[in-house]
């Protein structure tokens, strides 16, 4: 038998990853699970607190609020952009010189900044000068998204769907042009109607990257913070309040580090979670 | 099941077609029998495809009409002209049942329950797909989904042709063979009209009664695979079918009598007077030319060996010659003399046979 040359040497070239994955991942993250189990009072003085942090997030009414409002306005998201947005990639025509123009215009609101977006939302919808906000008012209808929890909920909605189902649209448009022409021959020989066409060619074809719009359009609108911090703050009350503008009050304005850590890293497992099952769920037939 | 004639047919992808090289097909007339088996054989961007959507209705003709028994189908899209195709890669639905699939095409028509489950066990059982039936249809290797597809033309029983857009292409070869000759017997079982677009000519000649060889938008030559070997009447039709293809000499014609270089030649009677300054060649398969004491003389510049003969290419002057020796046979090794067989020596004016 062949003596095998063993050189170890090799693991060196590790060692940039190591540092980088350890700067930018690990050591935030273990950060964060440190505050969530102690307790500190500045100067680096920590007394051990356990899953204290936690039990209390947990029975915390005012998180059980935001999870709740989190959950709802992330359906809402979810049920009006993947819907719409294959509806539009269904009418973006497939040839000619008005491809890049729509790509373009569909491209065009995901390249503005999210503070901007909500700036801009704010200005448009307020109801003494904004052209949306005066709009409706002058339409007759009672439109005030600062003093109207309904109104707020409508605003940041409709703000989301401007801003994000363009990203939904061009996935959709992708999977659709990627179906070879012989499928929709095949379909019209075989007398299939328009809506055959989408339910048995355009919408398998269109899963996989249905299945990345929707777990991106969940993670982001989950996760979305600045557009209705700027447009709402939150509010009026708390109506507006979604987890991640909570958290940042729990940790920078209260600066209770300890709930805040605890409470981050609940976020966190939820994403995780509901990302697996949803994966793990879409693919099950294609391994079969 | 239907006859199929083509009227005056011509096709362009221009919006204006303005010179020779805009029509895709430039004036095609023929008809294909009812029940019969066809193959469009060509090279690649011969038109070939072009016509086979035409005939489908994928395509509308710039000019002429499609004739289904003698009615005007030109304006009707494929549904109704009830039509089947299998494209060059497998089309299935993926997310249905392979029984699905084959049941797709007489549910999109309204049969439902008994009639149409018995019919596509039927064709199921023809095309040997009974035991993977309830399957997922994307599970299946390339073959058996190019089956679905045949099968969902097949599981209409009054469908008027079933076409095939070179379906072979992704096939492994050793199935090839057996999808090959599974469609040959599927057709004596149903009777349908086949039409089979390929540019392999083994494919064309093994599948097809008549096989239609079209070159640059227009139909050369249209016959039996004996035909098309025996008696090309087009010299593309003698250099694309045929391993090796057909020699095509530069010959001079005198009262009748071809001379090559000088050397008289005995070719088949001519039957028609060529045009004066026509360019003039004779054509010969290789299989028709043999060795002999006396009558053209060549020089032997290569020999290949394929097994069961030898390719041995001769030179004439700066013409050359190729022949085929069968296995064992005798090849000079310079100088010698060739002799044609003269029943199937040709004579082409322009391209054209005018033996």
């Amino acid at each position: 038998m062949a003596t095998k040359t063993t050189n170890q040497k090799a693991w060196l070239f590790v060692i940039p990853v190591v540092l980088l994955v350890a700067f930018n991942a690990v050591i935030p993250l273990m950060t964060v699970v440190n505050y969530s189990v102690q307790e500190t009072f500045g100067d680096n003085v920590f007394f051990w607190e356990g899953v204290k942090w936690f039990e209390q997030v947990l029975q915390s009414e005012r998180f059980h609020a935001a999870l709740g409002r989190q959950l709802v306005f992330t359906s809402i998201i979810l049920l009006v952009e993947i819907p719409l947005g294959i509806a539009v990639a269904l009418t973006m025509p497939r040839k000619g010189p008005w491809v890049s123009v729509c790509l373009v215009l569909m491209a065009l609101p995901l390249l503005i900044p999210w503070n901007v977006v909500g700036s801009m939302w704010n200005i448009f919808a307020l109801p003494e000068t904004g052209l949306l906000g005066k709009g409706l008012n002058v339409l007759g209808f009672d439109y005030n998204f600062t003093r109207q929890p309904l109104a707020a909920w409508f605003t940041t909605i409709l703000m989301d769907v401007w801003h994000w189902t363009s990203l939904v649209v061009l996935l959709a448009y992708a999977g659709l042009c990627s179906i070879p022409d012989a499928f929709y021959q095949a379909a019209k020989i075989d007398g299939a109607g328009r809506w055959a066409i989408f339910r048995f060619i355009q919408l398998p074809k269109m899963k996989r990257v249905l299945t990345i719009a929707i777990l991106l359009r969940f993670m982001d609108s989950f996760m979305i913070y600045t557009e209705p911090f700027v447009l709402t703050g939150g509010g009026p009350g708390n109506t507006t309040t979604f987890l991640s503008i909570d958290l940042v009050k729990v940790a920078l304005g209260q600066f209770d580090l300890g709930p805040a850590a605890a409470m981050s890293l609940i976020y966190f497992l939820i994403v995780l979670l509901v990302c697996w099952v949803f994966y793990t769920l879409m693919m099950k037939d294609e391994v079969e | 099941m239907a006859r199929i004639t083509l009227e005056n047919l011509k096709h362009s992808y221009a919006d204006k077609p303005e010179n020779d090289d805009d029509w895709a097909l430039k004036h095609l007339e023929f008809e294909c029998a009812d029940g019969g088996a066809y193959a469009l054989l060509g090279p690649s961007g011969c038109g070939k495809t072009t016509l086979l959507n035409i005939i489908s209705g994928l395509l509308r003709p710039t000019q002429g009409r499609v004739l289904f028994d003698g009615e005007d189908v030109t304006d009707f899209m494929p549904d109704r002209r009830n039509i089947a195709q299998v494209f060059q890669f497998p089309v299935v639905y993926d997310t249905m049942s392979v029984y699905d699939n084959l049941a797709f095409p007489l549910r999109n028509r309204g049969i439902a329950g008994e009639a149409l489950d018995k019919r596509v066990r039927l064709i199921a059982e023809m095309i040997d797909l009974t035991d993977t039936l309830h399957q997922r249809a994307a599970g299946l290797t390339a073959d058996g989904k190019q089956k679905i597809s045949l099968g969902r033309g097949l599981v209409r029983d009054d469908v008027n042709v079933i076409m095939f857009d070179e379906p072979l292409t992704v096939i492994d070869p050793h199935l090839k063979w057996q999808l090959r000759s599974k469609l040959k017997e599927l057709h004596q079982q149903v009777g349908t009209t086949m039409i089979y677009v390929t540019h392999d000519q083994i494919e064309a000649l093994t599948f097809a009664e008549q096989v239609v060889v079209m070159h640059e938008g227009s139909v050369v030559q249209i016959g039996t695979p004996v035909e098309l070997f025996e008696k090309p009447q087009h010299t593309f039709v003698g250099h694309f079918i045929g391993s090796p293809g057909m020699n095509v000499i530069g010959c001079e014609l005198d009262k009748g009598k071809a001379t090559l270089a000088g050397t008289p030649v005995a070719t088949a009677p001519v039957k028609n007077e060529p045009q004066p300054g026509a360019n003039l060649e004779i054509g010969v398969r290789p299989e028709f030319i043999t060795f002999a004491k006396s009558g053209i003389p060549v020089n032997v510049v290569r020999v290949s060996d394929t097994g069961r003969f030898s390719i041995v290419e001769t030179k004439h002057k700066d013409q050359s010659i190729k022949l085929l020796v069968p296995e064992g046979g005798i090849i000079p090794s310079e100088a010698a003399h060739i002799r044609f067989d003269a029943k199937h020596t040709q004579i082409y004016a322009d391209s054209r046979i005018i033996t």
